[in-house]
């Protein structure tokens, strides 16, 4: 899933850039905003914004339909939907967040490396993220769980690992065509040191696609961890989580079916969102680049 | 010569295909090692820790011989498709893995049929309709699409069309042709929505980038038809594009299958490897990690190589540069 919108961003890039006008943000840019510092509200405050204990079970009320006091009613042991899925917004968040930001930087760096070094380095690092293309995230996470035992954190890391080689590849794309522009010739003659020219010179110039990039990252990532989750390969059961309710609460589809879609929606909510403020940040900073 | 050439980028390729599946297989191995606790408590599971249950399995495993040694001796029985037996049921992997094959490959291949179909159609309908209505709703669906996980679309198909209009079953998978197809339909769907919009997006840019090409405005000029143009001109080059994402399709779907499966209980590869996962049933995790290597791997080989066929300009010929 990383993989997939990755992927799709990285080479539909150019015809958006060509397009190359700024806009002021259209309804549906301020609703994805609106969307996101929702969700990254609730990662925050968690708990502290629900109405009732997400945790606290009410074994008289089980898979009530919405009410009043449960406005998304219960789930099959009494616990409110509405106060869980905004606790479920921190596990949806904060893991997505790191690994968009790790591999923002570990990508940049190997994808600067690669595309304005090239030699020997540039082929090590290429055949090495052939090798990692296109690999089905999910599975291996499956098989990592299978193998060492469920853990959140760990699911992270390895999509880290996984999500690297997609931010140097499209880096390296951009590096490349920025490397015989005179600017940089320029540079090179009056003797900047190459680490200056890299970070100081190319970089600027190749940043709008990290950063939309980087919002695509965190969407993919977003919705592959939910899929681990929603397997039940992550966190603990007990654990307020948009994946695991879906999963959990499955079986009230017939009883309560919007504790089962509740998170469902937020997950595509927030996924969609992302991905459309990346590709918007992308418009903006690449007409402010042309502009300047 | 360029059959020549042919030939020996296969042979290449196979032996970087014969390099990879030894890696893939060795890291496959040591997933009992990188396990915690001792080898022999998991491979025991739930069995009694006998003498004789622990001579059995020390047999079976070689856990007597060296590290490389016992990988080689089990590399030999995985070429043979021995993988040992599961620890959660004592059958042969083998045998668990071809009793639910046939539900995933009949699964994988509808939704890559979906995907084909409605994707490349979508796609070359939204280009050819640039800018309006339609192009637009259909840009908008596929931002949708890709950011809908196949277990979230399930859920849904499940609630709206097995649930409320209970056009569809919701569980079960049916049996001959025709039912196993629609008791297998909202599993596929739910499976080809992420793929059918990826494939819509990159046929859209391909197509726009064609519709620009002089040879298609001398095809044109020319008078040709419609039909002709779009045919022969403008979809042959337009596909090509979608040929190198293949890969990705495909892992989008292996992924999508172990989702899917999970989500209406289907009883195929992808939930037989959950179960294995969430049991530590180690054999059948190497097993399956295995058959899915061994499928992604190859689909690549071939993917590369119809591209050379489909593309003359990339023929092996001028492969030296």
């Amino acid at each position: 899933m990383t993989a997939n919108t990755a992927l799709v961003l990285a080479e539909e890039l150019p015809e958006a850039g060509t397009r190359g006008r700024r806009r002021m943000p259209g309804p549906i840019i301020w609703l994805s905003f609106v969307v996101v510092a929702g969700v990254l509200l609730m990662a925050v405050f968690g708990s502290l914004l629900a109405p009732q204990n997400p945790a606290a079970q009410h074994l008289s009320t089980v898979n009530a339909p919405p009410s009043g006091a449960y406005w998304l009613g219960t789930d099959a042991l009494g616990r409110d939907v509405f106060s869980r899925v905004i606790a479920g917004a921190r596990t949806a968040f904060f893991g997505p967040l790191v690994i968009a930001a790790a591999s923002f930087l570990l990508g940049n760096l190997l994808g600067l490396f690669a595309g304005y070094r090239g030699g020997l380095a540039d082929s090590v690092i290429m055949r090495w993220v052939d090798f990692m293309w296109a690999l089905p995230a999910l599975v291996i996470l499956v098989v990592i769980a299978g193998a060492v035992g469920s853990s959140y954190w760990l699911a992270v890391v390895v999509l880290i690992v996984l999500t690297v080689p997609f931010d140097t590849r499209v880096i390296r794309g951009a590096t490349l065509e920025q490397v015989p522009r005179p600017y940089v010739e320029a540079a090179k003659t009056l003797g900047v040191p190459r680490w200056k020219i890299m970070l100081f010179h190319i970089w600027p110039n190749v940043s709008p696609i990290a950063v939309a990039n980087t919002c695509l990252v965190f969407a993919g990532s977003l919705v592959t961890l939910a899929g681990l989750e929603f397997l039940g390969l992550g966190l603990p059961p007990g654990t307020p989580d948009w994946g695991l309710m879906l999963s959990q609460n499955e079986a009230l589809l017939f009883t309560n079916p919007l504790a089962t879609i509740a998170p469902g929606v937020m997950i595509v909510l927030t996924a969609i969102a992302v991905n459309l403020i990346g590709d918007w940040l992308y418009e903006q900073l690449t007409s402010r680049g042309a502009g300047r | 010569m360029s059959g020549t050439g042919l030939l020996v980028f296969i042979l290449r390729r196979l032996v970087v295909l014969a390099v990879l599946l030894v890696l893939i297989s060795f890291v496959t191995f040591a997933l009992l090692y990188i396990s915690p606790g001792s080898l022999l408590d998991i491979l025991l599971g739930a069995r009694p820790h006998t003498a004789a249950t622990v001579r059995a399995l020390t047999r079976e495993y070689h856990l007597n011989k060296p590290f490389m040694v016992q990988y080689w001796l089990w590399a030999g029985q995985a070429a043979q498709l021995h993988f040992g037996s599961s620890i959660q049921t004592s059958l042969p992997v083998t045998s668990e893995i071809t009793a639910r094959l046939p539900l995933s490959l009949f699964l994988g291949i509808y939704s890559f049929v979906l995907t084909m179909v409605f994707g490349v159609g979508l796609g070359v309908m939204s280009a050819l309709r640039r800018g309006s209505f339609v192009d637009r709703g259909l840009v908008g669906g596929v931002m949708l699409g890709l950011s809908t996980p196949a277990f979230v679309a399930g859920v849904a198909l499940l609630y709206v069309f097995a649930i409320q209009v209970r056009w569809f079953p919701a569980y079960g998978v049916g049996t001959g042709f025709f039912d196993e197809l629609w008791h297998l339909t909202l599993p596929a769907v739910a499976l080809a929505v992420t793929t059918v919009a990826y494939v819509t997006r990159h046929t859209r840019a391909a197509m726009i980038g064609t519709l620009d090409q002089d040879y298609v405005v001398f095809a044109r000029a020319r008078g040709l038809s419609q039909r002709r143009v779009l045919y022969v001109y403008l979809l042959r080059n337009a596909l090509i594009p979608v040929i190198t994402i293949s890969g990705v399709i495909l892992s989008s779907l292996i992924v999508g299958v172990v989702l899917v499966e999970v989500a209406f209980s289907l009883p195929g590869l992808g939930s037989l490897l959950v179960t294995a996962a969430t049991a530590k049933d180690i054999p059948v995790l190497q097993g399956v990690v295995l058959l899915f290597a061994v499928v992604i791997v190859i689909a690549n080989l071939l993917a590369d190589v119809v591209y050379m066929l489909v593309d003359p300009r990339i023929r092996v010929g001028n492969r030296s540069t």
